[in-house]
């Protein structure tokens, strides 16, 4: 009896103590992630700003663009194209400012807790710097992406509300106007093209990383000195710009391996123009991929190994 | 089972040798303080033991190695590296939520209660905080982590004297509990000798001492000599001697506290005088212990 007694008593907080202990394993990484917003507001508040900016000057020139409609009423495909570009310069002017937002805090993201210390107490904390790595990784990676969708949809919205109550009173309908301003496709594009300009980057925000991780100052000098050097010594050594014109593919050619070329000269890519096939079939995407990842498992080990600065 | 179990820990930084063959062991439920001059290779060891360093030699904390198995050791192992190291863009809200959030040993409600004794407001950022704030601050989170191993490298360096006696006497009433171990670097070591069960010093990366506070009072004795009795005293080989007031305090190692009596009152030397007896002089200039 004696015995059962005494078990009992002891039982009960081994079995409180192990249905406390194993958290779910996303709660970590979900508080990880918010703590990096915490910081890095400018993630959507510069968003936010160029959304205003880019509304603000929409309001002011709706009137020309309203005269501009009704003058090429006559030619439906042109007329597409023309009120499109308003909704595709916003969505560009938004979509650069986050992805040099999402470049910028790449660069700070290992470096400012080692400059000012406090690394000492994220590692104070049961969280890996492999766990730490990845939810740094997937604010360029997921967050930004979806603050961007987030933010451009809703200015595409708020443009199409404007140009509906500007247009319907001078007889057009409705019905016309949507199927003129198709935003939902138009969104469809717009995700499709964040998804993929966003992994074709991979390796950019790798290498970010990384320098992040390595440079006792100036991150923002370490990350573009080496490959300037290389695009240098290429051209003095062999007067050729092979790394140079890579470079520039890796930069500027997301849009090309995610969109088919239709041979049309419209501003904006539509619908008709995704090919994930061709996205997913490139070389260079997964090359990419498996360098951007390469960058980060470096990242990881700099981080383990490298002391605060 | 011992809390920290090391054996011929090395550590080098290419030709300078931090760490250089230390054997120590710290059972649990001690309050350890390590004590040494600056570079003596406090930090090092300490960082070693939370695994923030490779190392050679053998070393394990609550029976892992805290290079290889560092994440699941940090579940129960916590530490306050340095003063002021909490990011100073952070809300004392957001650091609440943060380490409730990531750490599964956190007692929200422990670490409120200590907050609420103190003048730090939640919604104040970091940087807003005096540096006596933030140690408060942080020593309230840390405290509320029930952590089997709590490790404290200067923890209150650049604080003034109320913010470390509180620190220290809050660590001591609100924490410890004889099953929790914890290892402390201080260079205000007298501020610290009462609430310590062990001390080692450390010096050019060798252990120089390693003593229970009880051996400790057992061992060295201090007496303020007489002059006439002076040369007598000199006799038993006292390891130290320092004037104060124009009288000779002569510290002793090892010798019958009864024999010491006929010269004087004989006290427990401070650590500090011990410091300086056994390490001082190896050092050209005192070092401020």
């Amino acid at each position: 009896m004696n015995t059962l007694t005494d078990a009992v008593p002891d039982s009960i907080p081994q079995a409180r103590a192990s249905t406390a202990a194993p958290t779910a394993p996303v709660r970590p990484l979900y508080w990880s992630l918010r703590r990096e917003l915490w910081e890095n507001r400018a993630l959507y508040i510069a968003p936010l700003i160029v959304a205003a900016l880019v509304l603000f000057g929409f309001f002011v020139g709706v009137g020309h663009i309203t005269s501009d409609v009704n003058r090429i009423q006559i030619d439906p495909d042109k007329r597409q194209a023309v009120t499109a570009i308003p909704y595709a310069m916003a969505a560009i002017a938004i979509m650069v400012t986050g992805f040099v937002v999402a470049a910028f805090y790449c660069l700070g993201a290992l470096h400012n807790e080692r400059r000012d210390r406090s690394i000492l107490f994220w590692k104070s904390m049961p969280v890996s710097d492999l766990k730490t790595v990845l939810v740094k990784a997937s604010v360029p990676l997921l967050v930004v992406p979806v603050i961007l969708f987030a933010v451009i949809f809703a200015v595409q919205l708020v443009m199409l509300a404007v140009s509906a109550m500007v247009l319907l009173p001078s007889g057009v309908r409705f019905a016309t106007l949507w199927t003129q301003w198709p935003i939902f496709r138009m969104s469809v594009v717009l995700a499709y093209g964040l998804m993929t300009e966003t992994l074709w980057y991979a390796p950019i925000w790798g290498w970010l990383l990384v320098v992040s991780a390595w440079a006792r100052r100036a991150p923002f000098l370490w990350a573009l000195l080496p490959p300037i050097g290389v695009i240098i010594i290429e051209l003095f050594a062999f007067g050729s710009g092979h790394f140079a014109h890579f470079l520039g593919q890796r930069l500027g050619g997301g849009l090309d391996a995610a969109f088919s070329d239709t041979g049309s000269h419209q501003a904006m890519v539509d619908m008709a123009q995704i090919d994930p096939a061709r996205f997913f079939g490139s070389l260079d995407v997964w090359g990419g991929l498996v360098v951007g990842a390469g960058f980060l498992a470096a990242a990881v080990w700099l981080r383990r190994t490298r002391d605060p600065v | 089972m011992a809390c920290i179990e090391a054996r011929g820990l090395r550590k080098a930084y290419g030709a300078t040798v931090a760490v250089d063959g230390v054997d120590l062991t710290v059972q649990e439920g001690r309050i350890l303080g390590l004590i040494g001059p600056n570079g003596a290779g406090k930090s090092t060891a300490l960082n070693a033991i939370l695994g923030l360093t490779p190392f050679q030699g053998e070393l394990k904390v609550l029976g892992l190695d805290p290079w290889r198995q560092r994440d699941e050791l940090m579940r129960d192992v916590c530490f306050i590296a340095d003063v002021a190291v909490l990011p100073r863009w952070m809300k004392v809200s957001q650091s609440l939520d943060y380490v409730a959030g990531v750490h599964p040993r956190f007692d929200r409600a422990k670490a409120e209660a200590f907050l609420a004794k103190t003048s730090i407001k939640r919604t104040s950022r970091v940087r807003e905080l005096s540096k006596g704030m933030v140690a408060q601050l942080h020593l309230a989170l840390v405290m509320a982590i029930d952590a089997r191993l709590l490790v404290l490298d200067e923890p209150t360096l650049g604080l003034d004297l109320l913010y470390r006696k509180s620190f220290y006497d809050t660590l001591l009433n609100d924490y410890f509990d004889h099953s929790r171990t914890i290892v402390v670097t201080t260079h205000q070591v007298e501020e610290i000798q009462h609430i310590l069960t062990d001390v080692v010093f450390i010096d050019g990366g060798r252990i120089v001492l390693n003593r229970s506070m009880d051996e400790f009072e057992a061992h060295y004795a201090e007496v303020m000599v007489r002059p006439e009795d002076l040369a007598a005293a000199r006799a038993l080989g006292p390891i130290h001697e320092r004037a104060v007031f124009g009288r000779s305090i002569l510290l002793f190692d090892g010798v019958d506290h009864a024999k010491l009596a006929a010269f004087g009152d004989v006290r427990t030397p401070s650590i500090a005088d011990v410091f300086v007896a056994l390490i001082g002089g190896a050092h050209a200039q005192g070092v401020a212990a």
